[in-house]
């Protein structure tokens, strides 16, 4: 249990250290880094709650995929930030507002581990019940995710095709497809 | 990154063995954590590491540009496909019974499988095209620049 909660204390102490050096920081290589460390130690946040599906996912995307893609970004853009023109207090007063009322809000929320938390007590443990006799297969997340919640994973298989199309026609270097005359020649769309 | 020997031997070395873990992750999903997103991420950077040492052409000699083009639509496809296909056995919409009718959960195991390999596809051809698309926009650039 003391083990626990110190794994727990150090990781969000991290976690927040590296909130604080990625505002400070101004090299946008270094800050591209520290957000890459800030996903690893997400990742590790999941992992001690039992979440190793998530916690892979995070680790995987958040902590390689997004970072090669800010670096091929940071390539097209300057290496360091420019310094803010206004005060810092507005953003400041904003973030601690909106802070607050997230703050607030997990106030109704039910209890870290509460058996009786609306997802524990909906369709959820019918899954867990039924699972083992009509799958067979002992991850439990890949059955709901593939075979119980089969259309939410279409959707979001085509949420992420939907995706990679968006990116492409805004900034793919595919060209326009060239018309006959000579005079395009050479003209990149 | 001519220069770098060391960081194109380990790539070198690295490449085969992160594409067998993706492969694994895939495979393994129903035992182990993972399954066709992290299978697909994990897929994608192994050619991505090696578009990022070795330079676009080299990796797009070994996958085009169109081809993951066309892998992130193939993929919706097989998973749709997979629901279409459970149609026609007569049975609902990604109902994977219908693959194995005596033995559902062994239909099951196969849905999930070709479900998971529909996901594995459009992830990995997303991540290589939009790799592909930010790389592509300007020449590499030199060391002394970072």
């Amino acid at each position: 249990m003391m083990l626990d909660l110190f794994i727990d204390l150090s990781l969000f102490t991290m976690l927040v250290a590296t909130g604080f050096a990625i505002v400070k920081m101004r090299r946008l290589f270094g800050v591209t880094m520290m957000a890459g460390v800030f996903s690893l130690l997400s990742a590790m946040l999941l992992v001690t709650l039992d979440a190793v599906d998530v916690a892979f996912t995070e680790a995987a995307v958040g902590a390689g995929i997004s970072t090669v893609l800010m670096l091929s970004t940071l390539t097209l853009t300057s290496r360091i930030e420019k310094k803010p023109v206004h005060t810092p207090w507005i953003p400041l007063l904003v973030v601690t507002v909106t802070g607050a009322a997230i703050i607030y809000g997990t106030l109704d929320m039910p209890h870290f581990g509460d058996a009786n938390a609306p997802a524990q007590v909906g369709v959820a443990a019918q899954y867990m019940e039924r699972g083992p006799e009509d799958m067979d297969i002992p991850n439990v997340v890949t059955y709901i995710l593939a075979s119980y919640r089969g259309y939410d994973t279409m959707g979001e298989t085509a949420v992420v095709f939907t995706a990679g199309v968006g990116v492409l026609m805004l900034i793919s270097g595919l060209r326009r497809r060239r018309r006959k005359h000579p005079k395009d020649e050479g003209e990149v769309g | 990154m001519h220069h770098h020997l060391i960081l194109r031997v380990v790539t070198k070395m690295l490449v085969a063995p992160i594409i067998l873990f993706a492969l694994y992750v895939q495979f393994h999903g129903d035992f182990s954590p993972g399954g066709g997103f992290q299978a697909g991420v994990i897929m994608a950077v192994g050619f991505i590491l090696y578009g990022i040492v070795y330079g676009m052409e080299k990796v797009q000699a070994v996958l085009p540009s169109w081809l993951a083009h066309k892998m992130m639509a193939l993929g919706v496809l097989i998973y749709a496909g997979t629901g279409v296909v459970a149609l026609f056995l007569g049975y609902d919409f990604l109902d994977y019974g219908s693959f194995s009718p005596h033995h559902p959960s062994h239909g099951q195991h196969w849905g999930i499988f070709a479900v998971e390999f529909g996901v594995l596809v459009t992830v990995t051809g997303v991540m290589i095209s939009i790799y592909y698309a930010f790389a592509s926009r300007r020449p590499a650039i030199s060391d002394e620049e970072w």
